[in-house]
């Protein structure tokens, strides 16, 4: 079953993400696909994350595909300008990939080729646009295409920005420009995820809690000084500080977000980054 | 030298759709070698708009509209004039746009284009700054470039990379341009703005300084200059 009827027939959807390697050597990332294939709906994978150059999403889509895996293709419009992205939309048609996680992207200096020229010719909203327009077998320059494909396009936004007004009128644009999913930043506090989801459900479309496995005390320190939306409670912060185990801690907590806000949403995004491998103890903890 | 040149009617008329009462405001810099933004093109636009069934409570044309110092002096003695108006409307560079909305609490529609000169943006002395995209979206976002106050050039509302109000590349230094056109929209209580366009897919051919201008006496006169 697809993801998009998935949520037609009201599932409570999870997905997870996969990064694909710099380099080459595809064991782990097959390793982590087996592992995830018969506990979520589908796999993202993303698209170059934080600008470090690497293996693209398109590729390790395909990779998942041949597994039987359900992808969704994360496309950044960083590096590639209107011409590459609208044919990348295209191949990834041709391959069966029907889920697009259509994202603006990290800047270039904040990876790992500082030098690079950034591209940003569209943007996540023009983006949802573009792949609009080629379903209805057009392109971005009016031209007519040979066969149009079919997309499940989806978006991110992010729940605990403040002021929160910005982002949910940038999701309001979304939605009107294509989005028909939406996977969110990570939020580690229900009530400001309660607050988001009051607004964010007027637009009628299907949310995913976004949830980031935390790793340490520090890693959440560190998230809380560094990363735009994102706010880990002081009580997360001492738990994992406390905890002996932080591993086991960080899959607890998890599990016990997803728990705190399921019955908001209709589904959840889990982004290990690393911890792939524990993702099937989250579900386990979360009972899904 | 900025190049600016007047949008088509039409297009202005469409920024002005919601406004009955608007003021003029031309510049005697640039603009004026340009024809764009002088005393006879105010006058000209003035008469445009009263055809269209405007109010014009009037009109100012500032020596160098890119000094907000001199905005405020010139444009003090309109006080009440700007007061009576809904809107201003700007017919100089995106320079002349951002300063002047900087310095008055109104919504502020660009009435030019400004045209690119292949690299030289000429001088200014405020912290306004123009990409020169040849197709000005100052009346989208309240008189704030996102081209130029958006690191990633952003033209459809902010990312999610902005923290406190600062931008995540380098947020010791930059302010998140989004953050910044969203406070002023917000305060003139024009938030649909950001809300009810459709997505805006910019025309980058509009970039590069166009044939006209490279066929121009003034562009001859430049290559000339760097020949002796």
């Amino acid at each position: 079953m697809s993801l998009r009827e998935k949520f037609q027939n009201g599932k409570f959807v999870v997905t997870a993400e996969i990064g694909p390697a710099k380099g080459v050597d595809v064991h782990e990332f097959n390793e982590n696909a087996d592992l995830l294939k018969s506990r979520v709906d589908a796999v993202n994978c993303t698209d170059q994350q934080s600008a470090v150059m690497r293996l693209g999403s398109l590729a390790a889509c395909h990779l998942l595909k041949q597994k039987g895996i359900e992808p969704i293709f994360q496309m950044t419009c960083r590096d590639r300008n209107r011409i590459a992205l609208q044919s990348d939309l295209l191949n990834a048609s041709v391959m069966g990939i029907e889920n697009v996680l259509c994202l603006t992207g990290d800047y270039v200096t904040l990876g790992d080729h500082p030098d690079a020229r950034p591209v940003f010719d569209l943007d996540s909203v023009s983006l949802l646009y573009a792949a609009r327009q080629l379903e209805q077998g057009k392109d971005l320059a009016g031209k007519e295409l040979k066969g149009t494909p079919k997309f499940f396009l989806g978006a991110c936004v992010t729940p605990g920005a403040d002021p929160i007004e910005p982002q949910l009128i940038k999701m309001e644009r979304k939605v009107k420009a294509g989005a028909q999913f939406f996977q969110t930043q990570a939020i580690y506090e229900s009530k400001t995820f309660e607050a988001f989801m009051k607004e964010a459900r007027k637009f009628g479309v299907p949310v995913l809690v976004g949830i980031v496995v935390l790793r340490s005390a520090g890693m959440a320190k560190f998230m809380n000084k560094n990363v735009a939306g994102i706010h880990v409670p002081d009580e997360l912060i001492n738990e994992m500080d406390k905890a002996e185990n932080k591993l086991d801690k960080g899959v607890e907590i998890s599990a016990r977000l997803i728990n705190e806000m399921k019955g908001m949403c209709q589904g959840a995004h889990i982004m290990a980054i690393g911890l792939e491998s524990k993702v099937p103890a989250i579900l386990d903890a979360a009972k899904l | 030298m900025i190049i600016s040149e007047l949008k088509p009617l039409p297009e202005i008329l469409g920024y002005l759709d919601k406004d009955k009462k608007i003021f003029i405001v031309g510049c005697k810099g640039c603009a004026e070698v340009c024809q764009t933004g002088d005393e006879p093109q105010v006058l000209d636009m003035k008469q445009k708009l009263e055809q269209e069934g405007k109010t014009i409570t009037g009109h100012c044309v500032v020596d160098f509209l890119c000094d907000k110092a001199l905005i405020k002096t010139r444009l003090f003695t309109h006080e009440d004039e700007i007061d009576a108006a809904d809107s201003l409307l700007v017919m100089t560079c995106g320079i002349g746009v951002q300063a002047t909305a900087a310095v008055v609490n109104k919504l502020v529609h660009p009435a030019a284009n400004t045209i690119n000169v292949g690299g030289v943006g000429g001088t200014w002395r405020g912290s306004e700054r123009c990409r020169e995209c040849g197709d000005c979206v100052l009346d989208l976002t309240g008189g704030i470039c996102p081209l130029t106050a958006c690191t990633k050039w952003l033209v459809n509302g902010p990312c999610g990379g902005a923290k406190n109000g600062k931008c995540e590349v380098e947020p010791d230094v930059r302010d998140c341009g989004w953050h910044l056109i969203y406070e002023r929209l917000k305060k003139l209580g024009q938030l649909d703005k950001m809300r009810t366009i459709a997505p805006v897919v910019k025309n980058y051919a509009k970039m590069q300084p166009p044939k006209a201008l490279r066929s121009s006496i003034m562009w001859a006169l430049e290559q000339q200059e760097t020949k002796v």
